[in-house]
């Protein structure tokens, strides 16, 4: 009897489901893609706080100071430390290898510009452009392209195997050169592919491919720095505890979280006899913004939650509301106050199951349209929040209707066939 | 003409002649909210709820901008100035006077910290990037140092003091561990001056300045002579503000090279850019629930109220008095609810303010017109069309409960 009163009120009340149907589908809908745009903005917003550079510094250990102001290195070139080429893979081979966005590595080298009657010094800075690297079976392309996205050209980018370089803005504008000039560095004659824009120091630069640098130096395989870009996670107190300190299951706690100083930790270990440290104005700063954004969305998805659950509530409430007279008939016929409630409910449960599995799909697609328009990135939802949408909605539906069936089942069933409430 | 306002008047007159009296229309108005106080207070609580998110919400879109460019300002400087030389190379001397010129074209809106860069060398003959700075200006600027002790900034009073004590410097960790690996005072020595150096700290950054030894500007011009070749400036504001703070730093100084550091910018602008369309996709989603809360319980309630209309309309009300009556009865409610959310939801967003930025949202009044006119758009909207429905059926079908 109570199915088939469920399935009779469904087949007859079409119109009046629907609508409330409706009610508790767009409240999912919304809930479900705030749910997932919430989950997801953390690691959205860690990729474009990748634009502003690499947040990890590799450089040898037994390294000599750096004596460089405003991009002139100073240091002699046969002192310090290099680390190998050959060891740069292995950073795809540490245990947070899918953090790693990008790496780049450096080899500033001083030499002299022009010829014979008009030489100055500069730096030739040697780096990987987008190079084809591979560690084992992956392969990837890496370079500062990547990690340095705020490098601007006017011209071609040179190939990673060529003899072509990049020459710094100013130091364009001081020898008049433009790309597809040849200058003189070093005595080699070299095709400039393009203009070099950066807003620092490698304006005043010749920027080359690292092995060109590496052959100028004379050194095969040198390299003096690389800089590493990774989704880190922010720092706290956990992250700053000393990792020779702790014990084992601590430890791995630590080693196995994304921070900016378990990452480098992990590097040093990759490479042989280097040192990794956190580029603190980007690692530090990008853990407070990260921090205050998904802080922000959180409590949006809150407001959205909460707005959402009033709006199938209120539309339950005036679903019940509206069928008065069916509850006085059912009650003159001779119903319980229990027998009535538990239709009511069953309804509840059934629309919100219905328009729970609607709403969510449909969320799905609106995270994912939002996800593609503003990020240019997919946001999928994890297919465990859909037992925890469907309770939710199911619980918001019940409170929604519990009011207005609390006095559906109370009033006089005398009044409510005369329509007098 | 005159006949057709004459004949106008007489329509008025007759008009309102069979209109009832005006304190009539407003005791209806007031007695049908007292008489139905459920119906109407969870009617009125719907309209309050949603004003209040809107008006949280767009205050947040609005304010987000500002708090999050204050974040990015711990980044440090977006913008540097750098001494030209005739060649147009780096490194010449600014100005004496340009550290002030700074300031005086910032007025407030952001900070600036100068630079003095030379290479001296310590006792064994090494290369060392000496550099001179104001520590109160860069502490400010550059948040994410990580210093064990900022040295004081009183310079030493007198002449055999410093030359016993040392003047007090800021060592970088690498800088430390080989000049002063043990934490004592060292010389230094730069074109046959020398200078005996105490470490007060130690600096830690992961970039150049770990290298580097770090002198108040006084005791650094007093020992080298060189004044700063770079100023770095941490200009608060949005894109445009800062393009307008760079090109008036250019005119101040002209011997300077002012330039965006485009990494910054860059990142802040992308980033900034994303979370606002993020958060206008929520505040309309949001929105857009909360204002059809708003009219499916506002229809529910203006159709529950089907027998009051029947009966006025079989007493001979004409149908414009009675959309005139719902219309005014919503617009009241509208106006009451949206002023009431406005207001909570001004707080909503002054408590968000305060627990994920550290600094309250302040209200923006702008946003007042906008809830006011959504709100009265959303509860006209839910009066009218019930009542255009209703309009065309018999009031003795609605009076005999069909």
């Amino acid at each position: 009897m109570f199915v088939r009163l469920v399935y009779e009120s469904f087949r007859r009340q079409k119109r009046r489901k629907l609508l409330a149907g409706a009610a508790i589908t767009l409240g999912v809908t919304v809930a479900t893609a705030m749910i997932a745009v919430a989950t997801d903005i953390g690691d959205k917003i860690n990729r474009e706080l990748r634009t502003i550079g690499a947040n990890l510094v590799v450089t040898p250990q037994e390294d000599s100071l750096d004596v460089e102001i405003g991009g002139v290195n100073l240091k002699p070139p046969t002192d310090g430390a290099y680390l190998n080429e050959a060891d740069l893979p292995k950073i795809k081979g540490i245990f947070w290898h899918n953090n790693i966005t990008g790496f780049a590595p450096m080899l500033p080298v001083s030499v002299a510009l022009g010829r014979k009657s008009d030489q100055q010094d500069v730096t030739l800075l040697g780096t990987y452009f987008a190079k084809r690297v591979s560690y084992g079976r992956d392969e990837f392309t890496t370079g500062v392209r990547s990690t340095h996205p705020w490098w601007k050209v006017a011209g071609e980018w040179p190939e990673d195997s060529s003899q072509d370089v990049l020459l710094g803005e100013r130091l364009a504008t001081r020898l008049g050169d433009k790309s597809g000039d040849e200058i003189t560095v070093a005595g080699r004659e070299l095709r400039v592919s393009g203009i070099l824009s950066t807003g620092g120091a490698e304006d005043d630069e010749v920027v080359a491919p690292l092995g060109l640098a590496q052959e100028i130096l004379g050194r095969p395989g040198a390299v003096r720095r690389v800089y590493v870009s990774a989704l880190t996670k922010p720092e706290d107190a956990f992250a700053r505890r000393d990792p020779k300190g702790m014990s084992g299951a601590i430890y791995d706690r630590w080693y196995c979280s994304p921070y900016p100083q378990s990452i480098a930790f992990q590097l040093a270990e990759a490479i042989p006899h280097s040192h990794a440290e956190q580029i603190r104005q980007v690692a530090q700063n990008e853990g407070a913004v990260l921090t205050r954004i998904e802080g922000l969305i959180v409590l949006i998805t809150l407001a959205a939650l909460f707005a959402s659950a009033l709006a199938v509530s209120a539309a339950m409430a005036i679903a019940i509301f509206e069928r008065r007279a069916e509850v006085g008939l059912m009650k003159a016929l001779g119903a319980g106050k229990l027998a009535v409630a538990s239709i009511f409910f069953g309804e509840a449960t059934l629309l919100a199951l219905l328009g729970g599995l609607a709403g969510f799909v449909a969320g799905g697609v609106l995270a994912h349209q939002i996800g593609h328009s503003i990020f240019n990135s997919d946001i999928s939802i994890a297919p465990i929040v859909l037992p925890v949408i469907l309770a939710i909605a199911v619980l918001v539906t019940f409170a929604g209707s519990a009011l207005a069936i609390r006095r559906a089942v109370g009033m006089d069933p005398v009044f409510a066939l005369r329509g007098e409430l | 003409m005159n006949a057709s306002i004459s004949h106008r008047a007489q329509e008025l007159a007759a008009s309102r002649a069979r209109v009832p009296h005006t304190s009539m229309f407003f005791r209806m108005l007031v007695r049908a909210a007292v008489l139905r106080r459920g119906r109407a207070l969870s009617a009125l609580f719907a309209m309050v709820v949603a004003a209040a998110v809107a008006t949280a919400m767009l205050n947040l879109y609005v304010d987000v901008q500002a708090k999050l460019q204050r974040e990015f300002r711990n980044y440090g400087a977006n913008i540097i100035l750098a001494g030209r030389d005739g060649a147009g190379r780096d490194g010449a001397s600014l100005p004496a006077d340009a550290p002030a010129r700074v300031d005086s074209v910032l007025a407030g809106r952001g900070i600036a910290a100068p630079f003095a860069l030379i290479v001296a060398r310590t006792a064994e003959g090494q290369p060392i990037v000496v550099a001179g700075t104001d520590f109160e200006r860069v502490r400010r600027l550059d948040k994410w140092w990580s210093v064990s002790n900022w040295p004081s900034e009183t310079p030493t009073s007198r002449a055999e003091d410093a030359r016993e004590m040392g003047h007090p410097g800021l060592i970088g960790v690498r800088a430390m561990a080989a000049v002063a690996p043990k934490n004592q005072a060292f010389d230094l020595s730069f074109q046959g001056h020398s200078l005996r150096v105490t470490p007060a700290g130690s600096v830690r950054t992961g970039a150049a300045e770990d290298s580097r030894i770090y002198l108040s500007l006084a005791d650094f011009e007093a020992w080298t002579g060189v004044q700063p070749s770079t100023i770095e400036v941490a200009a608060s504001g949005s894109p445009e503000e800062v393009a307008g703070i760079m090109s008036q730093l250019g005119q101040a100084i002209p011997e300077s090279d002012v330039r965006p550091v485009r990494q910054i910018m860059e990142g802040e602008a992308r980033v900034l850019g994303k979370t606002r369309a993020t958060l206008l996709a929520a505040a309309t989603l949001i929105i857009l629930t909360a204002a059809l809360c708003v009219l499916s319980t506002l229809m529910g309630w203006v159709f529950d109220r089907r027998r009051d209309f029947a009966i006025m309309k079989a007493l001979g009300a004409p149908g414009r008095l009675l959309s005139g009556f719902f219309a005014a009865e919503a617009a009241v409610l509208g106006a009451t609810g949206a002023l009431i959310g406005f207001l909570l939801g001004i707080g909503i967003a002054a408590w968000i303010g305060r627990v994920n930025f550290h600094a309250p949202i302040s209200p923006r009044w702008s946003v007042l017109p906008v809830v006011l006119a959504g709100s009265m758009a959303v509860t006209l909207l839910s009066a009218i069309l019930p009542i255009s429905l209703l309009r065309r059926v018999q009031p003795a079908a609605i009076l005999r409960g069909e």
